[in-house]
Order: C-alpha cells, then structure tokens, then sequence
C-alpha cells in the first residue's frame, strides 16, 4: 500500500522493550474501586445508586447524560460505600464526584444485555447504542465518547475505519500486547464499528516497530471470511507523533483534513485497537467497558508490566503488583512521556482513557533549565501542524494571546515535539496549553459578559415598561399635571 | 399675584416640556464618541461606578468628567481601552482585574422581601415574596448591588472556585523557570 509522509515529527527513545515482552497479566482485584462519574470529555454521568445499595459486576452505576458523555459500570461486585468529591487523576489535583465501590470478592456479574448474535445484520443504530449503552471511550487517551464516533456514519460519508495501532508513545506497549494476544478481538471488533459506520474498509495501521503486532494482525485478517468489512494490516514508519489521528490519516490516505474539520470529513473515522476490543465484548458478549491493559513501565520500576485493571484501581494497588519503584522516580506520569499529564498522588484511580503509568528517572528526565531561544528553527521544522512554535511563544511571553490566537495556537495539539527538540530547554508546549487554556477562559468569560449585557438590556426594558404604565395610569387617572 | 404664579406655573411647565424634548433629541443624537465608550463597557447596567448606568457613565467619560479607571467589573483591560480611545494617560496600576465571585444568599436570614430580587440587573435571584431566594451562579456577575438592599444581611459573596472543565495550566516562569518535566530526552 502507497503511503503518504507527514510534515515535522521526532525520533525520540522509545524505551518500548522495558515492557513490551512482557505478557499481559490481570490484576489481582483492588479492596476499594474509585469510579470517577467523568471519565471521558463531555457531561458527567448521573449516578443511579446510593450509598450503602450492592452492585454486582458490570452493572449500571450511573448513566451517561446528554448527546456527549459515557455511561459507568461496576467494575466488580460490592457495596457502595462512599459518593463524593475525591481526587481526580487531572493535573489540577482538583476533585470530582467519584463512587466508591467496596469489593466483596465474589466479582458476580449482573444480569447483562443479551449479545447481538450477527452483528453484520444488524442496523447501525444498534450497534451505536449497544456502544453508548456499554460506556465505551476512546481508549487511545483522548476518551471521548465512542458511540458519538460511531453515529458520524449517520451525517457523513465514510468508506475507510483506521484502526490506530500506531502506539507513537514512547514506554507504552499496551497496544502492543493487546494486538499480539487479542487480535481475533480487534479484528472483530473493528468490523463491527466499520458495519456501524457504513464503512466498507478497516485499514490497521501499526507503527513499524512492532513487527509481532503486525504479523498477529495480518494473520487473523487474512482469515476474515463471509459479510461485512474488510480488513487490510499495515505498516506506517516510525515517526513521533504518527498515532495522532489527522496525521495518520493522511499517512494512510494522502487526505489532509481541514484544520477545525474531522476526519470524517475526509472520509475517515479513526478508533484506537482497545476500543475496538472494547467494542467485541459489549456486541458479542453484553460486556460494558469496566476494564482495560495500562503499561507501567520506567527505569524506577521494580518490574515493568502489561496490566488489565478493573477501572476504578488506585495506582497504588498497580504499582504494588508491580513491586514498587526501584528507586525514587524523579517524574510519574499518567499516560505517556510526551502527551501525558503529571501524576500528583497514588491514590488517584485508573480510568477509561490510562494508557500508562510511568516513573522515571532523573537520567530518563533529563531536566534542563531553560535559557533563551537562539532562532535556530528547529522547533518549526518539528511541529507536526505546521507552527510557528519561538513565535508563539515569544508572544505568549507578553500575554499577546489574540495574536497567538492568529497565529494558530488552538490548532496544537499538544504533541510536545518542539519542546523536545528545542536545544534551549524552553517548554514550548506549556507556553502552548496555558494559552489555549487561558483563550478557552476567555471565551467563556466573552459568552457571560454577552449573557449579562442581554440579560441587563432586558430588565431595563422591562423597568421602563411597567414605569411608562404606572404613568399612564396616573395621567388617565387624576391629571396631575396642572 | 396669583396670576404671575400660575403664569410661571405654566411655563415651567412648557420649559420642561421642551427641556424634555430636547433631552430626548439629544439622546438620539448621542455624541459619537459617548456610543462607542458605551460599546466598551460592560453594559451591565450594575452601578458601581456610581452612575446610574452603562450609558450615563459613557456620557460622563465623552466629556472628560469621569476618570477611565471607574469600572470596577472591566478591570485592566477596559480600563486600557478607555484611556486609548480617549487619548488620556492614567495610573492603571491600582487597577485590579475584578474577582470571580457570585452572591450567594443564607437561607437561615432570608425572609423573602424580594428587594434583592428587584435590585438585580440580570435577574438572576429567583423567588417570591415571603419565601427564601436563591442566586443562579451562573448568571451572576458579582455586582454586589443585592448585598446593599438586603436589610437581614444574608447575602455575602462566593468567590468561583476552578472546577476541573475549566482549570487550565498556569502561563511557566520566564526562562530561567524549570523545563518541561514531563518530557524524556536523549
Ligand atoms: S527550538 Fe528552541 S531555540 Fe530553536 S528556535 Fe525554537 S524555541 Fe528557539
Ligand atoms: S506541541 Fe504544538 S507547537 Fe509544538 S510541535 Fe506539537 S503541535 Fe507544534
């Protein structure tokens, strides 16, 4: 198959083999379970049971509400034993509505949907509710709702589904695994959410330095018989931040979609493997999402591993099971070195959207204070989106955010090539999010003033009115005027 | 006599008539450059400022006898804007950006007059009379005008606490400040 370069890009360290030999293994289950009610971008769930009520595993525990948000599930049997405000795994440290399941041990299940028997006869709608129904998210990291994905069929026309298997983060290898032992479950899933899509064609697009994945992959769709989708397995180069969804569509198609456009406007709808995992099992089996393979991996990791955790685990109890740090780690993170966010505590729970969890090392760090920009460019001819990163920056500096804004800050997405390439030190990408953060402050703050403006023009209006009838009224009723 | 007062009477009446009138034309004809000052300000009709409104401090700042500094919800940067379209040059540094807050009212001391309730310029407190109000966070915009007419004291103001969908990374320290943590190099 053809492929297609993409502008910019990196080769960092990838670090992969600290953990990618290493099988998939299942957590042994956590006491407590911490099921935050927003694991996903979009509304919170409304949670439907009570403090004290038993759930049993796979249950519905509270219901995603509006057209963008994801319904949650127990993640095993117990009791609830606490719904409140406990620490969320977001670089804020802020807390967030979370239901604490104590579990009893028993893992029962509840009573589930009962499978779709042929999903390829089956109308897309069900399968796009048996997706929403089943709280399925992105699992790539960006967790955004997976049935909201699957509907774009609906509006758009689709004739590719990219399974991304690009897996461009250094450390991480969950993809890896996934696609090395479940590949049946990929491929199957993947042909579903083509069906749902109205796609004829799944393309797998795995990152050349996995070449088990690829092969795993290519055997079980050479198999892929009778109705519905077809698969093709390939190849892209290895090539920071290839996994990014528009990046890899154009790697795959040639297409460039528009910058504020989806994929699907070109064509193409992008899932991530382990959604498409996640996918099989709530079709095939009524299974919702309450589990998913997270890496934790760093050299100040006593044992690197694959891990399939019930949702809701605190990093403690995974860090345990992987026998603690072997020496102090100088940075934890959540997800992976480039696009993931500081870790602040241990007690925060893995959720639907945790690829990884990282501790390293001071050398693996590398922190550098940082001096000032020397103009070599470097940073431009990196950033995937065609930026201007030292420009940027150097207007953020002076808090000119409307120019930044011109300049195309919002169009970032966060990849933090520029600041690993920059022979300065300058974190580039933070300049970047504190923008698009404080422009996104300012837009809300821009809606309450209209809001407000409005709301005031009315009142007044309102005032004057009811003031032009109380003196109407006393003119008809006595004259005072004389 | 009688006759001289009721003449003057009737002219002031006539006098107000036509002073009326003439205000009225004036308002039509509102000086240009009082329209645009209107546009920069917030027009949220809150009185801080002392004047009654939005557009009778844009009057007031048109003929230069209100200082660019006197809007306490347009903090910093309208303070700016007003003194560059008005070419003046003014001390901003006392200025402060206004505080995310929103009223809230304790129940316990409500006793549903609803002078708080008319007092809002956005209407954002509910209720009726003879029972507790409540303030809509969301509509609120910290004008504290419902504090002042509340005899019982049971309004007070909440400052808006970051939530997680609206928390956002802080702008880093210039560069001497710490490189990016979470990235791995060679
Ligand atoms: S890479 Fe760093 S030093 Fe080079 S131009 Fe960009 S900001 Fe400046
Ligand atoms: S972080 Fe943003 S500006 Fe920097 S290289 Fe990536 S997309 Fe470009």
């Amino acid at each position: 198959m053809k492929l297609f370069p993409i502008p910019g890009g990196i080769h960092p360290e990838y670090r992969k083999t600290l953990a990618s030999e290493v099988a998939i293994s299942t957590l042994p289950l956590p006491e407590r379970l911490h099921v935050p009610l927003q694991q996903h971008i979009g509304a919170a769930a409304d949670p439907l049971v009570g403090v004290g009520e038993r759930v049993r595993k796979g249950q519905l525990i509270a219901r995603g509400r509006g057209v963008v948000s994801a319904s949650q599930h127990a993640p095993t049997s117990g009791i609830v034993v606490e719904i409140g405000e406990l620490t969320a795994p977001h670089p804020s440290g802020l807390a967030q509505p979370t239901i604490v399941i104590e579990a009893d041990g028993q893992d029962e299940w509840a009573e589930l949907p009962p499978p779709i028997e042929d999903p390829f006869a089956a109308s897309p709608r069900a399968i796009q509710e048996r997706v929403d129904a089943s709280g399925i998210v992105g699992m790539g990291g960006a967790a955004f709702p997976s049935a909201v994905k699957l509907e774009l069929g609906n509006r758009h026309a689709l004739d590719i589904l990219l399974i991304n298997g690009a897996e461009c983060e250094p450390y991480l290898t969950c993809d890896d695994r996934v696609m090395r032992e479940h590949a049946t479950e990929v491929i199957d899933g993947a042909r579903i959410m083509a069906h749902a899509l109205r796609a004829e064609r799944v393309i797998v697009a795995i990152e050349d330095n996995k070449p088990q994945a690829l092969a795993a992959m290519q055997a079980v769709a050479a198999k892929v018989v009778g109705d519905g989708p077809s698969v093709e397995v390939i190849g892209v180069p290895v090539q920071y931040p290839m996994g990014s969804e528009r990046h890899l569509v154009l790697a795959v198609t040639g297409r460039e979609t528009p910058a504020k456009k989806l994929t699907a406007d070109v064509g193409v709808v992008v899932h991530n493997v382990g959604t498409a995992r996640a996918v099989h099992h709530a079709v095939r089996f009524g299974r919702p999402l309450i589990a998913r393979v997270v890496t934790v991996s760093g050299a100040a990791i006593r044992q690197p591993k694959n891990v399939e955790v019930p949702i809701g685990t605190p990093v403690s109890a995974l860090l345990d099971f992987c026998s603690g740090f072997a020496s102090e780690p100088a940075s934890l993170v959540l997800g992976g070195p480039m696009m993931g966010q500081p870790l602040l505590s241990l007690d925060v729970p893995l959720v639907k959207g945790s690829s990884g969890v990282l501790a390293l090392t001071r050398e693996e760090v590398n922190e550098q204070p940082a001096s000032t920009c020397i103009r070599c460019g470097s940073c431009v001819e990196v950033c995937p989106c065609g930026l201007v990163p030292l420009e940027m920056a150097a207007y953020i500096r002076k808090d000119k955010l409307k120019e930044v804004a011109a300049l195309g800050v919002t169009d970032c997405m966060s990849c933090g090539s520029c600041s690993w390439v920059c022979p300065s030190h300058i974190p580039l990408v933070h300049y970047f999010n504190y923008a698009k953060g404080a422009l996104a402050a300012e837009a809300r703050e821009q809606r309450k003033s209209e809001l407000v403006r409005v709301r005031s023009e009315a009142h007044q209006a309102r005032l004057e009115k009811i003031a032009a009838e109380r003196a109407a009224k006393r003119g008809g009723a006595g004259g005072n005027a004389a | 006599m009688m006759m001289d007062v009721g003449s003057l009477t009737a002219m002031g009446v006539v006098l107000g008539g036509v002073l009326g009138a003439a205000a009225h034309f004036l308002k039509v004809e509102e000086n240009p450059i009082e329209a645009e000052i209107k546009e920069m300000l917030p027009g949220s009709q809150c009185g801080q400022c002392g004047f009654v409104g939005c557009a009778q401090a844009a009057a007031a700042l048109a003929k230069g006898e209100a200082p660019v500094t006197l809007c306490p919800p347009g903090g910093r940067a309208v303070a700016e804007a007003l003194a560059k379209k008005l070419g003046v040059t003014a001390d901003l540094s006392a200025v402060e950006d206004p505080r995310d807050e929103y009223a809230e009212i304790a129940e316990s001391a409500c006793i549903g007059c609803t002078k708080c309730l008319q007092a809002c310029s956005v209407d954002a407190i509910v209720g009726a009379a003879k029972q507790m109000h409540g303030v809509i966070p969301e509509l609120c915009h910290g004008c504290r005008k419902c504090i002042e007419t509340c005899p019982t004291n049971a309004i007070h103001m909440v400052e808006v606490e970051p939530t997680i969908a609206t928390w956002h990374w802080p702008k880093p320290d210039g560069e001497a400040g710490a490189a990016d943590s979470t990235h791995t190099h060679h």
